[in-house]
């Protein structure tokens, strides 16, 4: 069984012998997958084992991904420094500006998505986010001022959220449906391996030229220039719409009768020629948010007001006091070294067994990460804690992508993505607010214990509402 | 059906082997770029930091008070612990061999916060013994949660200093400031720890907000000092006791106090325009106020330039501060302002940041 999310299209999923409800194909169960194969995903249980190939397209994302996060990363590791040191600025100017940009990124991460599903051009959104990062790069080689460079954070955080949205559904379009999560696991390793990589050549460009901020962000647009480079030349301008066989059959997803009142411009996808593909629906593309999805969101909405992010469960572990605190920043490090070992691994589970259920299930291991990261400042425990919270991101953040995906009507795969991750982006910061305050009234131990019980709690409801037949 | 990147149709037109031949054309020149642009970087850098001084340099001073600064002029000595002469405070500077981002001197003791290169980059508090020689063997080292603001050292001993930690809080933006009172070299090792965690009160209610955070302690004698209290987006001068570890607000809207030398009064800056338009056009913009504590009147001065440093009594009546320059924010100057209403700064040491009045 490759998902035991067959039945999740209720009134959507009209026939039993259609094509799985993402792809309209009529010639699923004979066409053989290959790479970049766009095959509609089989039927449910249909039992059949395809064997894994990652598509090209799949590596070169993932490609533009690390070389975007070396770029992005490496300059988040240096900024304070710069500010402070060569600015000769205190942070707490710094501190003002921070939050703001918060919103605005959650904000255009949908949009971007529902102008990727609009234009059909993920790519070309994504050419213009991952684009406008790198032209924040170059501005940090000329821009002077603190302003500026408060600007070109912004705009570069506007830029990631343009891309992140289309790159996801680019990712779903050209994977194989059978190892969908799995595939989002390869990106997802690559885009941590950059991760990683970026603060670590950040300080090394510092130890090589003291002083060399300006050098960290020369060696930040190389980075994001190859990227882009990357992106034009091997990512193909990938088409969401399965409309090119005039045979194909899929209802549309939305409830036709109520589509036709309400927006008569709004045809059935099947009737779409390729022509007409990028103009016609309209505000219905924002049913894209209801049935299964919806139920996702407000699941992944759910479990995301009780994700209160890594620096509190570092702070829990750093409370305890045993730690000097020169390990913090190799924390993360720790956490990512987990997540990208694991993304594939854990991305093979979710598409052999269930993704909702993977995606539920490993937020019992952020819920293990909060209780380790309570019992104490010994290595095992932190040990412990980076390693749950490096399998929580393995077993979420790539599969909750695909499962986004997946549970989008056609068409409007960017749009689904992007609005699971707003819901996710909100909620956790919400969550870290609220857990805020609990931490100063109630001290770390007992607000992490607790965290982690009503985790726990919420779980069978997240389970009800996404992994249910 | 086939693939979808033939569907797709528009790969450029290019072979599969042109465009890798695009693309190492692109890194190649991205990476060749970055290579001639890190070998001048470093090359000016050595400019900077080796070479002649562009500040009079002097093998010794003669005895008497003197200010005790970082050495921002290019050159030899750069970013060193200097010293000149208060009666000269333009003329030659003797330059130590230590490296220090912010440094304070009282009694027997000098504080200098430092940046250690490395993978990562960390930070530390060294405590030297402040003799005629600067900076021979430190007294104490310890690390520093992160990058270094502010320091200060008490008559008695107490080090006190301001870190800004980023990645530490729990908005994985935000940033904060631990603010740590310890003793230097105490046989008995006072440890006052993180101010946060003191007893905060805001006109006598507690203050329990996560997002508190303190920065820029004056001693005040005994184990009475003034800091910054933020959260929230206000500030507050709070007056605390180390012994009993609290601290109480006196006014609002104060960063960085500084208390004059016969602690009757409380200098500060002041964000102008607060609770307005921060972010926008022109950032944030600081002015220096005066706080009377006996008749509680506030003396606002308004700077055409906005100040950032934590203020340093150069007498009762003066006030430094270090300005960084505007076409290069590596070197920056010592300006003294009369503590007084409509007073204007004027230049008193060029090419130095962080002064400490040593009497």
């Amino acid at each position: 069984m490759y998902i035991s999310l067959a039945g999740f299209r209720g009134p959507d999923h009209a026939s039993p012998d259609q094509a799985g409800p993402d792809h309209a194909s009529p010639d699923r169960a004979d066409s053989a997958p290959g790479p970049d194969h766009a095959t509609p995903h089989p039927g449910p249980r249909s039992g059949r084992t395809v064997a894994f190939r990652v598509a090209p397209t799949v590596v070169a994302l993932g490609m533009v991904s690390l070389l975007t996060d070396v770029s992005s990363e490496s300059v988040a590791a240096v900024l304070p420094l710069y500010v402070t040191g060569a600015l000769g600025l205190s942070m707490v100017a710094y501190g003002f500006l921070e939050g703001l940009h918060q919103g605005v990124s959650a904000v255009v991460r949908i949009a971007a998505g529902y102008a990727a599903d609009r234009t059909d051009r993920p790519k070309a959104i994504a050419v213009a986010g991952y684009g406008l990062s790198m032209l924040t790069r170059a501005g940090l080689l000329i821009v002077q001022g603190f302003v500026g460079i408060a600007v070109l954070v912004g705009i570069d955080r506007v830029g990631k959220g343009i891309r992140t949205a289309p790159r996801d559904a680019m990712i779903q379009e050209v994977s194989q449906p059978q190892h969908l999560a799995r595939s989002f696991g390869v990106h997802r390793m690559l885009d941590t391996i950059g991760a990683t990589i970026g603060p670590l050549l950040a300080f090394v460009v510092l130890l090589l030229v003291p002083e060399g901020y300006r050098v960290v962000f020369a060696v930040s647009l190389a980075a994001a220039l190859i990227g882009v480079a990357a992106l034009i030349l091997f990512v193909p301008n990938v088409r969401f719409s399965r409309a090119t066989t005039p045979t194909s059959t899929t209802t549309p997803a939305a409830p036709v009768p109520e589509a036709a009142e309400t927006s008569p411009a709004v045809r059935p996808r099947t009737l779409r020629s390729r022509a007409s593909r990028s103009g016609s629906p309209r505000r219905q593309r924002w049913r894209t948010l209801d049935g299964p999805l919806k139920r996702l969101l407000v699941a992944a909405g759910v479990l995301g007001l009780l994700t209160v992010g890594d620096g509190f469960i570092y702070l829990a572990i750093m409370s305890h006091g045993h730690l000097d605190p020169l390990w913090f920043p190799l924390l993360f490090v720790g956490t990512n070294g987990v997540f990208l070992l694991l993304a594939i691994p854990v991305g093979r589970i979710a598409d052999r067994t269930s993704r909702a259920a993977v995606l539920i299930g490993g937020h019992l291991f952020l819920a293990g990460a909060y209780l380790a990261a309570a019992m104490g400042g010994s290595w095992i425990a932190l040990g412990l804690a980076l390693l749950m919270l490096g399998i929580f991101y393995a077993a979420t953040d790539g599969v909750l992508a695909a499962l986004a995906g997946q549970l989008s009507p056609q068409g409007r795969t960017a749009t689904g993505i992007g609005a699971a991750q707003t819901v996710v982006a909100v909620t956790r910061l919400v969550a870290s607010t609220g857990f805020g305050a609990l931490w100063v009234l109630f001290g770390a131990v007992p607000t992490m214990v607790g965290a982690a019980v009503v985790l726990v709690l919420v779980l069978p409801l997240a389970w009800w509402l996404v992994v249910r037949r | 059906m086939k693939p979808v990147q033939e569907r797709g149709g528009v790969r450029g037109g290019l072979s599969r082997r042109a465009r890798w031949w695009a693309l190492g054309g692109v890194a190649a020149m991205s990476i060749g770029a970055v290579g001639v642009y890190g070998v001048q970087a470093l090359q000016d850098h050595q400019e900077r930091t080796t070479g002649a001084s562009a500040a009079e340099l002097a093998a010794s001073l003669p005895d008497g008070p003197h200010i005790t600064f970082r050495n921002t002029a290019s050159g030899e000595g750069y970013g060193m612990v200097s010293s000149v002469s208060l009666a000269d405070p333009g003329g030659a500077r003797q330059v130590s061999g230590q490296a220090c981002d912010r440094v304070d001197v009282a009694g027997e003791y000098l504080s200098c916060l430092r940046t250690l290169r490395g993978i990562p980059t960390t930070f530390e508090t060294q405590v030297y013994d402040y003799g005629q020689d600067l900076g021979i063997s430190p007294v104490t080292t310890w690390p520093l949660a992160g990058i270094p603001s502010r320091t200060r050292v008490s008559d008695d001993g107490l080090v006190a200093t301001t870190a800004f930690v980023t990645g530490h809080s729990y908005a994985a933006d935000s940033f904060s400031t631990e603010t740590t009172v310890k003793g230097a070299g105490d046989p008995d090792g006072r440890d006052y720890g993180n101010l946060q965690d003191f007893e905060i009160t805001v006109d006598g209610e507690p203050l329990t907000a996560i997002d508190r955070n303190v920065w820029g302690v004056s001693f005040a004698g005994g184990d009475r000092f003034f800091a910054t209290v933020a959260s929230g987006g206000t500030t507050w001068l709070m007056e605390g006791d180390l012994a009993a570890r609290t601290m109480a607000s006196v006014a609002t809207e104060a960063e960085c106090p500084s208390v004059s030398p016969d602690g009757s009064r409380v200098a500060f800056k002041v964000r102008r325009d607060s609770g307005g338009d921060m972010v926008g056009g022109s950032g944030v913009h600081w002015d220096v106020a005066v706080l009377d504590l006996a008749s509680g009147e506030r003396t606002v001065i308004e700077l055409e330039r906005g100040i950032d440093d934590q203020l340093e009594w150069l007498d009762e009546d003066t006030l430094l501060y270090g300005l960084p320059r505007e076409e290069a924010g590596w070197d920056a100057d010592v300006f003294a302002l009369e503590a007084e209403a409509e007073a204007e700064p004027e230049l008193f040491i060029e090419h130095a940041w962080s002064p400490s009045v040593v009497r």
